[in-house]
């Protein structure tokens, strides 16, 4: 019989955690549960649902942070999300559809670090870090550096994602993202990518460009940023083109091709850096 | 484990694995059948429910989450013979066929008229935003045109002030549910 815990602060929940590193943390369940029926039964489940140690938007000058436990829901509506970071708040609007958005978290999101979790490009963009706890203490991970493959992460057996640090991009920077699927709404995504471009004039100095399903994890495409600095928008859009050409090894899956995804990756970059 | 939930205004209580899902928990454990099941993935949303004022996939739901919570089925919209204005109109603009995206879509549409979530607009856009807000709701036999116009039609209603008398009740509650220190 499967146990199950609903904490009533973060230290109760690390203690569990502790605990029991076997039992599956669940939140809104938008990813865990799909399998439910096809698998064995967790031996328990530590539920994070509504934990209020998770749930909140702490807005400052320089930096939001978005605790684990915030739907996607409440990041798309949240005003300063929406004012100084439109592509997260896009990408939110655009995972699932109502019902998904009112139950899956960034926490999940993050915690699962699926290849086509919509908002994972943003993250990488944006220079998201991500706060984790134990009963041991916090630690810090750059979200670059989160993901080691084919959803598996940096978190430990002992370990839970409590937030994660979102650096607000300057007045010359511009942020972008776009999803592209079968359809508008509750399409899991064909290739979706997310930029942050800084801009001297219409000169690139600096890029982060990331890219989601067309690798066994969200990936930054470190050529593509090597491969701008310096240049005009529009100059930037083909040696951006180039750059996504030479680097990616998209698979062949039932959603997609590889020759669809690598072509629609290119176009969806170049257009990052396209003079409009 | 023994769960405790509202369901439909009433409360009952249920000994099961809280691995099981809401959706099975609904139809198996307490009969009320009228949530199907479509994709069992969440892709689909014939299995909405109202959970704590917000509509969710019910397949998606361990049931252990559920102790201590309010769950609105189909079968909890109408009052008594009444049905609720999105039934109503549903049922006058021809928008169902094979039946079972419907349950789903009802209560879906509801908790969009209850919470007045198309929002003042002129008629294109409302049509557009109801299509977004039922974007997670899939009719595999026909065309979404006629439920688009009774989602409009009892939301027009909802506005005169002649909507379900539940609707003040069930704004109150997504208003709590949504409180305390979230963003």
């Amino acid at each position: 019989m499967t146990d199950y815990v609903r904490p009533r602060d973060l230290d109760e929940a690390l203690a569990t955690r502790a605990a029991h590193p076997d039992w599956m943390v669940l939140a809104g369940g938008t990813d865990l549960m799909v399998n439910a029926p096809h698998v064995v039964a967790p031996a328990g489940i530590l539920d994070l649902w509504r934990l209020p140690a998770i749930g909140f938007v702490r807005v400052t000058d320089e930096a939001i942070a978005i605790g684990a436990g915030t739907t996607w829901h409440e990041v798309e509506r949240h005003p300063a999300i929406r004012a100084r970071m439109r592509p997260l708040a896009a990408a939110a609007r655009e995972i699932g559809a109502l019902q998904i958005q009112a139950r899956a978290t960034l926490g999940g999101n993050v915690g699962t670090s699926s290849p086509v979790g919509d908002s994972l490009p943003v993250l990488l963009a944006l220079d998201a870090e991500l706060e984790v706890a134990s009963v041991h203490g916090r630690r810090r991970v750059p979200y670059r550096q989160w993901c080691t493959g084919y959803r598996t992460t940096q978190l430990r057996p002992d370990e839970l994602i409590v937030a994660a640090h979102l650096p607000v991009p300057g007045p010359a920077t511009r942020t972008t993202w776009r999803k592209v699927g079968t359809r508008r709404a509750q399409s899991i995504s064909k290739v979706m990518g997310a930029a942050a471009i800084t801009l001297d004039g219409d000169v690139v100095t600096e890029a982060r460009v990331a890219l989601g399903a067309v690798a066994e994890r969200p990936i930054r495409i470190a050529a593509v940023e090597a491969a701008v600095r310096g240049l005009g928008l529009g100059q930037a859009a083909e040696a951006a083109r180039a750059a996504v050409r030479a680097t990616i090894r998209p698979i062949d899956d039932v959603r997609s091709t590889a020759a669809y995804r690598r072509e629609v990756a290119e176009n969806l970059v170049a257009r990052f850096f396209s003079m409009s | 484990m023994k769960v405790t939930l509202e369901v439909n205004g009433v409360e009952r209580t249920v000994e099961c694995s809280p691995w099981k899902r809401l959706l099975d928990v609904l139809r198996e454990d307490l009969r009320l059948t009228g949530t199907k099941e479509g994709c069992g993935e969440g892709e689909c949303g014939a299995c909405t429910v109202v959970l704590d004022g917000e509509a969710v996939n019910s397949c998606l739901v361990a049931v252990g989450q559920c102790h201590a919570r309010r769950v609105t089925t189909v079968e909890g919209l109408a009052r008594g013979e009444v049905l609720h204005a999105v039934q109503r109109a549903l049922v006058a603009c021809g928008g169902a066929q094979c039946g079972i995206c419907t349950p789903g879509i009802a209560v879906c549409a509801a908790h969009i008229v209850d919470h007045d979530l198309i929002g003042e607009c002129d008629d294109q856009t409302a049509r557009a935003r109801v299509r977004e807000l039922l974007a997670g709701n899939i009719c595999r036999c026909t065309g979404y045109q006629l439920i688009v116009d009774a989602v409009i039609a009892a939301a027009h209603e909802a506005l005169r002030g002649s909507g379900s008398e539940g609707g003040a009740e069930r704004r109150a509650d997504n208003g709590a549910a949504r409180g305390g220190d979230q963003v």
